[in-house]
């Protein structure tokens, strides 16, 4: 279709250094061979840009009802509020596919979703949403269910959308990286699996996100980031390469670098030798980071799960705070998924339309939340004990 | 137009074991050190004595299939046909030897693509869709990455910091970018509170459920209207009842804007992950390149690189001069709407005399 419409303010986006986004807007206009209804979506995505540019708001309007036949979610309805001028974008739907455990890819693979994608949608896409889907970005409905036909059969599937799970993700965890404590591939794949069902049918009072981390490093940021976040790490001792340290210490000042920046201040280093008094660390990886070759990870392996973070809609952002300090993550995580199936029987029970859990665990009580899904107290869930007087007791703790 | 195949259900994503490097399929959950070459450019070394080396390069997240096509053509010829993309939206190729590293470095060179992001930088920018897909932006998205990043990129490419500096960009409150824990964070801001389309209201809209959507209680009914009414100076312009009833729009485009928020990481390396703290509440917008935003990022980026020590990130930085010193330093105007008078407000509030003149 190539370009219909003078777009000064998005011109200048394609000068500078970096890739530009408006190029690839471009690129996707200048695709041929498309259906005639498809070939304006790009360069009607152009025109429809810049005027929201000049104008300095959206013209997108909410999403309807859209998706494909037995899902309730994955794809996202966009329309546009000016259809009658941008025509190519009045559809505008948004089709979420579950990324592979790790974002790793073949390339005829996904050259096969591109050409499925030029066939059936604007030849736009995010690599990823923020929440880890392929985003095939620009459809009309009519295109929904063969573009589905096709992927499926090919052996992909949309991801979450809506109040229900949502697609999960991890960092590359064992994959690439030493610091992996569990298999985050594995565990994000299984999770997927084992829950396709609340997945593609939401029946949640809101949305759910898991995400795993190797290490406390959390690459994926699950902390801030997952309803559910599964950070690996270990008990015992770090294991140390005398030898590396010394090699290190020739490169670096691992006084300052490293013995200065511990914040349980558990390490020494004679100038020969680097001492770690295990029983203070807190496993916070920075000794790790610095000297990756010297120091690894000690060797009983499991991951700490923390629960509830969300973004500020609506009451505040929250963080995932601790709730089972150390679980061994492997198949088939019978203890994992018990607990999975607990906390959302909990949320389902109590929680309110469009409150998260992290959101009702406030509401309600954190004490109450471990009473009544089963989980003992323990120090490492809090910060600090709580500073007022005012604490319940049960029946059974009363003398009688 | 052929007929489409027998659609399949529930059967979840491809299996990752397919698309695995061989290399890195050999030496899963083996892997003994890795150590960052250059900027674009790290090896990861297994015990099995086996290395796979890595080139990382910058992608706009919105791409064309024709660019995505062009990144398989380039893992077809260096990489076994094998490629990942990270969760900050760079693409990454694999190559076994470093001389094999070198040669899919010079052929990315010769495509104009920018290699970088590994170690102490600023890597990629977390972002949301803004005005190219959302309905609720504030502001643009990717046009204020591409705004930044022109700005940073050397930062990217070459230049080293005092550790990662993480940047994220999101459209509105809803946040769907992880700006509430960033080092230096963009988000949408609205100043005004919804219009309501009374007309529109009664048809589109529950009434209850818009009135639940309100975390300040300023929504409540109106039945006469067959509506509801805002209490106005209870709003804080979230745009939460927007996002379930369509009928109460809030956007505004003179005072839409872009606050900046700072301090945040979600690592536990040294401290505890920390919430980002707002630092700008509000510029406006100034498509295509928002001028004021950028020149108040490079504010924040060159306080933190002139007084942070190394390893320091930018949220351990400020803890440790104090916010007082944050703002005299950056010379950023504090003003009353730095003061928290929300949900966690009074953990907040200075509870000692000990504090820094400025």
């Amino acid at each position: 279709m190539g370009k219909k419409y003078e777009t000064p303010l998005l011109d200048e986006l394609k000068k500078g250094a970096f890739p530009s986004f408006v190029t690839e807007i471009e690129k996707a206009a200048a695709l041929t061979g498309q259906p005639e209804d498809l070939a304006s979506m790009a360069s009607d995505l152009l025109g429809h840009t810049e005027l929201c540019y000049k104008e300095k708001v959206t013209h997108w309007k909410h999403g309807g009802i859209v998706g494909v036949r037995g899902y309730g979610g994955g794809v996202i309805g966009r329309y546009s509020d000016i259809p009658a001028k941008f025509p190519g974008v009045a559809h505008f739907h948004t089709v979420r596919i579950n990324s592979p455990s790790g974002f790793y890819y073949q390339a005829d693979s996904l050259k096969e979703i591109c050409d499925l994608w030029d066939k059936y949608g604007s030849g736009l896409t995010n690599m990823h949403g923020s929440t880890g889907d392929m985003v095939m970005l620009g459809t009309r409905t009519e295109y929904l269910e063969p573009f589905f036909a096709e992927v499926s059969s090919r052996g992909w599937d949309l991801g979450g959308s809506g109040s229900a799970m949502r697609t999960p993700s991890c960092c590359l965890g064992m994959s690439r990286c030493e610091w992996a404590n569990i298999d985050t591939m594995a565990i994000t794949n299984d999770i997927t699996q084992h829950y396709q069902d609340e997945m593609h049918r939401p029946a949640f009072p809101y949305k759910f996100k898991f995400k795993a981390a190797g290490c406390p490093v959390d690459c994926i940021a699950s902390v801030a980031r997952a309803d559910m976040s599964i950070i690996g790490t270990w008990k015992g001792d770090i294991r140390i390469d005398q030898a590396e340290v010394k090699e290190y210490s020739k490169k670096m000042n691992i006084q300052s670098e490293v013995i200065d920046m511990c914040p349980t201040e558990c390490m020494s280093f004679s100038g020969s030798e680097l001492l770690i008094n295990n029983s203070q660390c807190n496993r916070c990886m920075h000794c790790l980071a610095r000297m990756p070759k010297a120091l690894r990870p000690g060797t009983e392996k499991g991951a700490t799960l923390l629960l509830g973070s969300k973004a500020p809609i609506v009451t505040g952002a929250l963080m995932s705070w601790v709730i089972v300090p150390f679980i061994k993550m492997e198949p088939p995580y019978k203890e994992f998924y018990d607990l999975i199936d607990k906390i959302w029987e909990w949320w389902d029970e109590n929680g309110k339309n469009r409150e998260r859990i992290g959101e009702l665990i406030e509401r309600v009580s954190f004490p109450k939340f471990l009473k009544e899904v089963g989980l003992d107290p323990h120090p490492a869930m809090i910060k600090e004990p709580r500073r007022d007087p005012f604490f319940f007791w049960s029946e059974e703790d009363l003398a009688k | 137009m052929s007929a489409t195949p027998d659609r399949q259900t529930d059967i979840g994503p491809p299996h990752y074991e397919k698309f695995l490097h061989p290399v890195i399929k050999k030496n899963y959950g083996k892997w003994k050190y890795h150590e960052i070459i250059n900027p674009g450019l790290m090896v990861h070394v297994s015990e099995s004595g086996d290395k796979i080396y890595t080139v990382r390069v910058a992608s706009p997240r919105l791409i064309a299939t024709t660019t995505i096509r062009e990144y398989c053509e380039v893992a077809k010829k260096h990489s076994d046909g094998f490629l990942r993309f990270t969760s900050r939206n760079n693409v990454e190729f694999f190559a076994t030897t470093e001389e094999k590293a070198k040669a899919l470095m010079a052929d990315l060179t010769s495509r104009g693509y920018m290699m970088g992001g590994i170690g102490p930088r600023i890597s990629n920018i977390v972002h949301t869709q803004g005005w190219v897909h959302c309905h609720s932006a504030a502001t643009d998205a990717s046009g204020l990455v591409k705004a930044l990043m022109d700005e940073f990129h050397e930062y990217f490419t070459t230049k080293e910091l005092q550790n990662r500096v993480r940047l994220a960009v999101a459209c509105c409150v809803n946040m769907c970018g992880a700006v509430h824990c960033s080092d230096i964070a963009l988000v949408g801001v609205h100043k005004t509170p919804p219009r309501i389309d009374h007309e529109n209201l009664k048809n589109a809209c529950e009434v209850p459920s818009t009135i639940g959507a309100c975390p300040t209680s300023a929504i409540s009914p109106d039945p006469s209207k067959k509506s509801v009414k805002i209490k106005l100076e209870k709003c804080m312009y979230c745009g939460n009842c927007y996002s379930v009833c369509p009928a109460m729009p809030i956007a505004d485009a003179e005072n839409d804007g872009v606050a900046i928020v700072i301090g945040g990481k979600v690592s536990n390396l040294r401290s505890a992950p920390k919430f980002s703290r707002l630092a700008v509440p509000w510029i406006p917008n100034e498509p295509p390149r928002w001028p004021k935003v950028v020149a108040a990022v490079k504010t924040i980026l060159n306080a933190y690189i002139k007084g942070a020590k190394k390893h320091e990130r930018v949220g351990e930085w400020v803890d440790r001069i104090g916010w007082e010193s944050f703002f005299k330093e950056t010379g950023l105007e504090f003003k009353i709407q730095h003061i928290d008078d929300f949900t966690f407000a009074r953990e907040t509030f200075r509870t000692s005399a000990a504090f820094k003149w400025t």
